[in-house]
């Protein structure tokens, strides 16, 4: 086999400037789609890891029906406190989460003392909140940030309405919330902290300590409108999805219907879209790789064969099997391949490298200057360089099949 | 038994609606170590007879034995298997690799046809480049060679799998006399060498000469045929 290979590196070096060619267009395309992957699978990973880590949490657990209203942030729906603690229960006896984050969530009129205007509010424990969502203190972007996100009596408020309120760390402000009943309760917070303002649900969200809502809401128990959930592995989000919706399943009402449901991020974010989409047009990129390796292997293989027919009616006839004729032309498809695919990662990786020198920002929604850092996995390299070097060897297959099949007399006899 | 033994063989092809006889019908024997010629102006049948030899064209009719075998018996692989085993060919054109070097064709039937350990491989090559006057020369391509040493070279390959019987169809129409006539003494020399048959064709009165056996070919038949029918 190794002489095989011999000779057809050989005669690719015959038609050196078709083979340059050739490889050229599998440098460019292997280059194109592994750049693409990593930009868009970095950019798609961070906005992931904002909205997971800052915002939602890997999955999130909801009185059934909550997420359906979740724009009125509906008290009527939260968790009482013998669901709450079944829910702390299941996830506690699921070994894949790593922590979770109960949040109380309302909605309030927020004074300065001069305008008001509306604010959506999540209690919270704070050791919990920064442990479930790691990225969340980094929003803050003006106030202090060490120790706990937020003590009682003090609140974090999102940027834009810092700015529209006039508001700075340190003013007090009020809070106006209607309860349950009807009836409406105030309570004046001291600003901790400006929070980042970040596109999707949740992201323009005001937190308060959880007993502070409690209070506002004079809530009579520990009730909780969402768990947020962090699991060990966010690959295991899918499985352990599943686990939780079983696990919880069995919390039914009086009508038998289930009392509590299990999202993942995806299901709450617009931006699971987005990134469906980057998966698509990834796709689409690896399909437009496929034909440019196909179309150019296979025209530089037809044109091999072609002008090589008396060659190959010589060792035709010189007794080369048939199988020895194709495995040379199938060699010439390959080494294509894996002369590109060495190529075109070497370039690729190169390119990723001085991509990552350039400290390249961009802006996405209110975030500005995230910083796009592309990465590959070799997993997503050795998968794209398989693709190349099977395609270039079927690619082929068709000329080399018909070397393979000529009549010796024919083909010694061609001009 | 004959080496190559033929029994009122036929070859027509069809052209269209029409069937073009080639060979009308022919018997001869080959005998092994022979140096035999097949002679005649062009379209007398020189190359159809060569090719049916050679396993690379099944008759019309008749019989045709080579070393004992029928060639209308085998299929295609079975017939490029005979040819790498006992047949060996040298080209009017040459017709050698032009990306390997000259020992590389001389080596190329032993890995791609029959699959020789390198030891001996390397041993037969050199055997055959020094014997052929070319040790020399085994580094350089086709396209660094004369015409005579190409075809020696094509000798050497032809040789180089212990064939017992090179087919050689016009291997002197493209060599200036000299050099043509080197080359059929080349080929007597393998003969003597190494047992080997060579059979070839030309059209060339001075070469025919220098065969043993001529047949006389004209318009598909065996005219005469002249010299002595060597036994081995």
């Amino acid at each position: 086999m190794l002489n095989v290979i011999k000779i057809a590196g050989r005669n690719l070096a015959r038609y050196h400037r078709r083979t340059l060619l050739t490889s050229i267009l599998i440098v460019i395309g292997m280059v194109g789609v592994l750049l693409f992957i990593a930009v868009t699978g970095s950019f798609k990973t961070m906005m992931i890891g904002q909205f997971t880590d800052s915002v939602l949490g890997h999955l999130e657990v909801h009185r059934k029906g909550y997420v359906a209203s979740i724009d009125n942030l509906p008290l009527n729906l939260n968790m009482g406190a013998g669901a709450a603690a079944r829910v702390r229960e299941a996830l506690d006896g699921t070994s894949e989460v790593a922590t979770w984050s109960p949040r109380l969530k309302l909605g309030a009129m927020f004074s300065n003392f001069t305008e008001t205007t509306s604010i959506r509010l999540n209690g919270i424990d704070p050791a919990k909140e920064a442990a479930t969502l790691p990225l969340l203190a980094g929003r803050i972007v003006e106030g202090a940030t060490g120790g706990p996100l937020v003590d009682r009596g003090q609140i974090l408020i999102p940027q834009l309405l810092a700015r529209g309120m006039k508001v700075k760390v340190g003013d007090t402000v009020v809070l106006v919330a209607t309860n349950r009943d009807g009836s409406v309760n105030g309570k004046t917070f001291v600003v901790k902290g400006v929070l980042e303002s970040i596109t999707g649900p949740g992201g323009r969200d005001g937190y308060v300590h959880y007993d502070d809502a409690r209070e506002l809401l004079r809530l009579p128990e520990a009730e909780v409108s969402e768990f947020a959930v962090r699991l060990k592995n966010p690959d295991q989000l899918a499985r352990v999805n599943g686990l939780l919706k079983e696990r919880l399943g069995s919390n039914r009402g009086p009508q038998g219907a289930p009392l509590l449901e299990v999202h993942t991020w995806a299901d709450l974010s617009p931006f699971a879209n987005l990134a469906r989409m980057i998966d698509l047009m990834t796709v689409f990129i690896k399909v437009v790789l496929v034909a440019i390796v196909l179309i150019s292997v296979m025209n530089v293989m037809v044109m091999a064969v072609y002008e090589r027919i008396r060659e190959i009616g010589t060792i035709a006839a010189i007794g080369t099997p048939p199988r020895r004729i194709l495995a040379l032309f199938l060699a010439e498809g390959l080494l294509l391949g894996v002369a590109g695919t060495i190529v075109g990662t070497l370039l690729s990786l190169a390119a990723i490298y001085a991509l990552n020198l350039m400290h390249l920002t961009f802006s996405f929604g209110q975030q500005q200057d995230l910083l796009l850092a592309p990465v590959i996995g070799s997993g997503d390299v050795a998968a794209i360089a398989a693709v190349v070097i099977v395609v270039s060897v079927l690619a082929s297959l068709q000329p080399a099949w018909k070397a393979s099949r000529m009549d010796p007399i024919v083909a010694l006899r061609h001009v | 038994m004959s080496l190559v033994e033929a029994t009122g063989l036929a070859k027509s092809y069809r052209v269209g609606s029409v069937e073009v006889p080639a060979i009308k019908g022919v018997d001869f024997a080959i005998e092994a170590g022979s140096f035999v010629s097949f002679v005649g102006p062009s379209g007398s049948g020189k190359s159809t007879l060569l090719n049916m030899i050679g396993c690379l064209d099944h008759p019309s009719s008749g019989t045709l034995k080579v070393l004992g075998t029928d060639i209308a018996s085998l299929d295609r692989r079975g017939a490029a298997r005979f040819r790498g085993e006992h047949i060996g060919f040298v080209f009017q054109d040459f017709n050698l690799i032009p990306v390997l070097t000259a020992y590389e064709n001389i080596e190329y039937p032993l890995i791609m046809v029959q699959g020789w350990a390198p030891d001996k491989r390397r041993q037969r090559v050199l055997q055959l480049l020094d014997a052929v006057g070319m040790a020399d020369q085994a580094g350089k391509r086709p396209d660094q060679l004369s015409g005579g040493q190409k075809q020696r070279i094509a000798v050497a390959r032809a040789l180089a799998t212990n064939a017992q019987l090179v087919l050689a169809d016009e291997p002197t129409a493209n060599l200036d006399h000299e050099t043509a006539y080197r080359i059929i003494d080349l080929m007597k020399k393998m003969r003597d060498g190494f047992g080997t048959s060579f059979v070839f064709s030309t059209h060339d009165p001075k070469i025919m000469a220098e065969a043993e056996v001529t047949f006389v070919l004209e318009d598909g038949r065996i005219r005469e045929q002249a010299g002595e029918v060597a036994h081995a």
